[in-house]
């Protein structure tokens, strides 16, 4: 493996370690306004759909997104 | 001072007042024993792409193609007795492309069948989500039928909160079972079937996938989502009208190992700067074993021109190594026990960029109270071996 593959590989480690250790606080429901804004959705917008699915066939990756994994050829 | 003291009490009480009236108790929010219309979805999509390295023709050649795609779905929900929310989304799509790479199965001809065909997949799901417990339980069928593949899925899945609400785990487990038809190049074909009838043999390529997910509230303007999955992949996973030409100029069908194993691992961060602007970012790190790494990272910054109208400009890289069976035309030798001259599985990095555009006013979409909003989205991809493809796509939602 190249050492910037390498290098990537240990990026989501570093996200995960500092959003972890980070000090997470507790947010009551009334407080909610901001991450409740449709715009703030940990989701794939349904608008992305047709996005999702040709980047998984023109791609070798795929997956961890909401996109398919499976399920229908493109075949083309 | 006692008036000072009668003033804060007072205010005190007013504040406490509005509070518990933004915050009606749970059993006062009208919950409907009978299935009720939630939410209808509208997306369409129009996707158009050109290349020049076909896999059909051996890595060379166009890879002119359109693509329509159209798909609804709509939301119904009830409360039970124990006042757990079900819900149902039944989801219908079509898909109409054109291809001219699939028009080379068969060169002799003007024009073959599979140079244009429809993709038709229904599916139906139902969750049950219990709000006391903070837990979900759900299911899910789907079906994918067009001319030269069939799909037919199941999917089962399972979240649960944090005492606090601040995190959710959810598990999902998928299968697809699938039949692709052994619809070879014309001059590959064996036996009685030249291609005059569609009587065509099939193989089966079946997928499971495991997705866990860990969602988590930082703080009143940052959440973070980690997910990571594992996808096995068994039967027939090349595609029979793929051909690789050797070194020595003879013609062959792509053949692929019968396995693979693909690990997509992506963390997600939504920011809330301000009022105005939203960061939305997401990165995934991807690897199989045919030897493709890959990264990806995508950014987009949702600009709130008003409450109710968004600009959405967004950036997304990918980068990914070659197959170990990779390999251009004829540059594939009779030594190679597996062959593909697919440049989907090459090396190369894409960039796709664009932006999205949505409005959603509080009177509905033209004033028409049950159209909630109206989104329009762009996006040009670029990949730097030479293929290009452009997509706009429209939701539509009423609730």
């Amino acid at each position: 493996m190249k050492p910037y593959i390498k290098s990537f590989f240990y990026i989501p480690l570093y996200i995960t370690a500092i959003v972890f250790f980070s000090s997470c606080t507790t947010v009551k429901e009334y407080q909610k306004n901001k991450l409740n804004d449709a715009e703030m959705s940990l989701s794939s917008r349904k608008i992305e759909k047709t996005e999702l699915s040709f980047q998984s066939y023109r791609e070798g990756a795929s997956g961890a997104n909401g996109g398919k994994t499976g399920g229908g050829c493109g075949c083309n | 001072m006692k008036k000072l003291f009668l003033s804060v009490i007072g205010m005190y009480f007013t504040m406490l007042a509005a509070l518990s009236q933004g915050n009606p108790k749970a059993d006062s929010v009208y919950k409907p024993r009978k299935l009720t219309f939630e939410e209808a979805n509208l997306v369409s999509s129009y996707y158009r792409q050109d290349g020049n390295n076909s896999a059909v023709t051996g890595g060379i050649g166009s890879e002119k193609l359109t693509d329509l795609s159209n798909s609804i779905d709509i939301k119904l929900y009830r409360y039970d007795k124990q006042d757990r929310k079900h819900s149902f989304i039944g989801a219908l799509g079509f898909d109409h492309y054109t291809s001219a790479s699939s028009d080379k199965i068969d060169p002799h001809t003007i024009s073959s069948a599979s140079h244009s065909d429809t993709r038709f997949y229904p599916s139906l799901s139902w969750t049950m989500e219990n709000a006391k417990k903070g837990s979900t339980i759900g299911a899910g069928l789907s079906l994918s039928t067009e001319f030269d593949y069939q799909s037919f899925g199941v999917n089962v899945n399972f979240a649960k909160k944090t005492k606090d609400k601040s995190g959710e785990f959810s598990a999902k487990l998928q299968a697809y079972l699938d039949q692709v038809s052994l619809i070879y190049p014309i001059e590959l074909r064996t036996g009685n079937n030249n291609g005059e009838d569609d009587d065509y043999a099939t193989t089966p390529r079946n997928t499971f996938n495991l997705d866990l997910s860990w969602s988590q509230i930082i703080n009143q303007r940052l959440q973070v989502m980690l997910d990571g999955e594992v996808v096995y992949q068994h039967g027939y996973l090349g595609l029979p009208f793929h051909r690789v030409y050797f070194a020595d100029n003879t013609v062959h069908v792509e053949n692929l190992p019968s396995e693979r194993l693909k690990i997509p691992m992506s963390i997600r961060a939504n920011y809330f700067i301000s009022d105005k602007f939203i960061l939305r970012t997401w990165y995934r790190y991807y690897h199989d074993d045919w030897n493709i790494n890959s990264n990806t990272l995508q950014l987009e910054t949702v600009v709130k021109l008003s409450p109710f109208f968004s600009v959405t400009p967004f950036y997304r890289f990918y980068q990914q190594t070659a197959a170990n069976y990779f390999a251009p035309f004829r540059e594939h030798t009779a030594a190679d026990t597996y062959y593909t001259s697919n440049y989907d599985l090459s090396k190369f990095n894409s960039s796709f960029f664009g932006a999205g555009f949505r409005i959603a006013p509080p009177d509905g979409v033209f004033k028409i109270q049950h159209w909630n909003s109206l989104e329009l989205r762009y996006g040009h991809y670029t990949k730097n071996i030479g293929m290009n493809s452009d997509i706009i796509s429209l939701n539509v939602k009423f609730k």
